[in-house]
């Protein structure tokens, strides 16, 4: 079965965190220890969302040592796709849930001397895994994490009682700003950055760093794409001999297992490479939206992820 | 001109011409022929006022004893630092590295041994090696590490050669570790001693 061998689970804790994050915590159905993981992994929700089934990663943000549950934070999207409004409306302790194993797309670089963090919003949910493993290890860490407000700023609190020395917490709503070309010229020769949050602060984050002279390969950074939106089209299967329509919300992964054909998959969000396909014909335009693909393999249109990009035109035909 | 090296097996190291870099402190590591591919490097960016502002040059003679410090002081470069040999040049690279700032561009010219020894300190920082720039000029003797008993010899010209530490003869392999900074050289008459074809000049 695609997307890897599954956990078995329960929700043991559903606790709300602030206006717009509930926290969950899972535990294995036969109080087995869940495999290990390393700061910065995610794991893929299965939802049976009243017949519609969705899959969702999150960062898991427990302590990687606690193997007697997996804790995620899931920020609820008004407008998104309705998978974080399933995850706060109907998932209470005791219900039955299914988990990817874990996957790590996010990992720290264990020979960096230092590192820097940098996060906005929700996006603090992989660092506070990674500060638990660093802090078993004994790593040099500093994080600068911004929020909207401080009712927003959720594990705020717990960070910098915890760190006092390392947590930089901002406000947007009280005109605090991350300085960042002071930050990025004091770090030592060696320091790795890890940025994970909205899009134009990862941009803006690694565009200054690279401006400034860091290394691309000491750059890490994580966005999970929602597969987003768009008009229907048809794609014909050409190795399941099927031709399938995929809907306005639906991603062009989940109409191919809506139509039970078994497609490849890891983290569904444009990030992991495995659910790459080739494209046999194509009659139209694909609207790339992995950041998977290089620039040059999107404009060839060769290849599609078919977790998070659409299609416009006339004839797609991909081999699946 | 870049020494050419022959792609063999993944782990010989091939280099490419250094490129100039945006950064708050260039530090330029060379060594013998090396010093050439600084002044190229200088040749090629826009700003040279402001790169040669911000320019620490190590160097120090090559092993063929090719000398070119006068050259590279006269760029007029924020510090110039000349050592006598490869192990004297090192501890002032450590202290150099122990006080650098992310946003510093890395410049390594000259010899494998030079290259490979000064990459491993720069490496030890954390500092990823793929963004570590490189240029092989000048000698191709090899720095070799006897597998058997693992002393070091350089300036490896021929191959086979005998340990200078063991007194084994060993074969030249392309097999190149990057946190020894040498090549690998392993035994060549072990199943019949004394069977060890001739020498042959191949590093010059």
């Amino acid at each position: 079965m695609s997307g890897g061998a599954k956990l078995q689970v329960v929700v043991d804790q559903v606790v709300p965190v602030n206006d717009l994050i509930t926290r969950f915590r899972f535990v294995s159905r036969d109080g087995s220890p869940l495999p290990a993981f390393s700061g910065g992994a995610h794991t893929v929700v299965e939802m049976d969302d009243h017949g519609v089934r969705r899959l969702n990663p999150y960062s898991l943000m427990s302590d990687p040592e606690d193997r007697s549950g997996y804790e995620i934070s899931v920020r609820r999207d008004d407008q998104g796709r309705g998978g974080s409004l399933f995850m706060h409306r109907h998932v209470k302790p005791g219900m039955e849930m299914t988990l990817s194993y874990p996957v790590n797309l996010f990992p720290l670089d264990s020979r960096a001397k230092k590192h820097l963090m940098i996060s906005g919003g929700i996006g603090i949910t992989p660092f506070l895994a990674q500060i638990a493993q660093l802090t078993h290890f004994g790593g040099r860490f500093e994080l600068h994490y911004a929020a909207r407000n401080r009712a927003l700023g959720a594990y705020m609190d717990r960070l910098t009682s915890a760190h006092p020395d390392r947590v930089h917490c901002y406000f947007d709503e009280e005109k605090q700003a991350i300085d960042l070309n002071r930050i990025l010229s004091n770090q030592p020769i060696g320091t790795h950055l890890y940025v994970c949050g909205p899009k134009g602060m990862i941009n803006w984050v690694l565009a200054t760093a690279e401006a400034m002279g860091w290394p691309r390969l000491a750059l890490h950074h994580e966005e999970f794409l929602a597969p987003g939106t768009g008009l229907p089209f048809a794609v014909h299967l050409a190795a399941s001999g099927k031709t399938i329509t995929v809907g306005t919300t639906q991603s062009l992964l989940e109409a191919m297992e809506a139509a039970g054909v078994d497609a490849p998959y890891l983290c569904r969000g444009g990030a992991c490479g495995q659910c790459e396909t080739n494209v046999q014909k194509c009659d139209g335009t694909i609207l790339h939206r992995d950041h998977w693909l290089s620039p040059e393999e999107h404009a060839e249109g060769r290849k599609i992820m078919p977790c998070v990009s659409r299609f416009e035109g006339k004839t797609l035909v991909i081999d699946r | 001109m870049l020494t050419p090296v022959t792609p063999t097996i993944r782990s010989r190291p091939v280099y490419a011409p250094l490129e100039p870099k945006p950064g708050r402190l260039h530090l330029m590591v060379a060594d013998g022929e090396g010093a050439d591919a600084l002044i190229d490097l200088l040749g090629k960016v826009n700003d040279r006022s402001q790169m040669l502002a911000l320019a620490h040059v190590m160097y120090t003679p090559g092993p063929n004893g090719t000398d070119r410090s006068d050259a590279l002081k006269a760029l007029g470069v924020a510090q110039f630092f000349r050592a006598p040999t490869i192990p004297a040049l090192l501890p002032r690279l450590i202290k150099v590295l122990a006080d650098a700032y992310m946003g510093t561009q890395f410049y390594l010219a000259g010899t494998e041994g030079l290259i490979g020894q000064t990459e491993r300190e720069i490496m030890a920082t954390g500092f990823p090696v793929g963004a570590i720039q490189k240029e092989h000029r000048g000698s191709t003797v090899r720095r070799v590490q006897c597998v058997h008993c693992k002393g070091i010899t350089e300036s490896v010209a021929t191959d086979p050669f005998k340990c200078s530490h063991c007194g084994l003869n060993l074969f030249v392999r392309d097999h190149y570790s990057r946190r020894i900074a040498a090549f690998q050289g392993v035994n060549i008459d072990a199943e019949d001693p004394g069977l060890v074809p001739e020498p042959v000049v191949k590093f010059t």
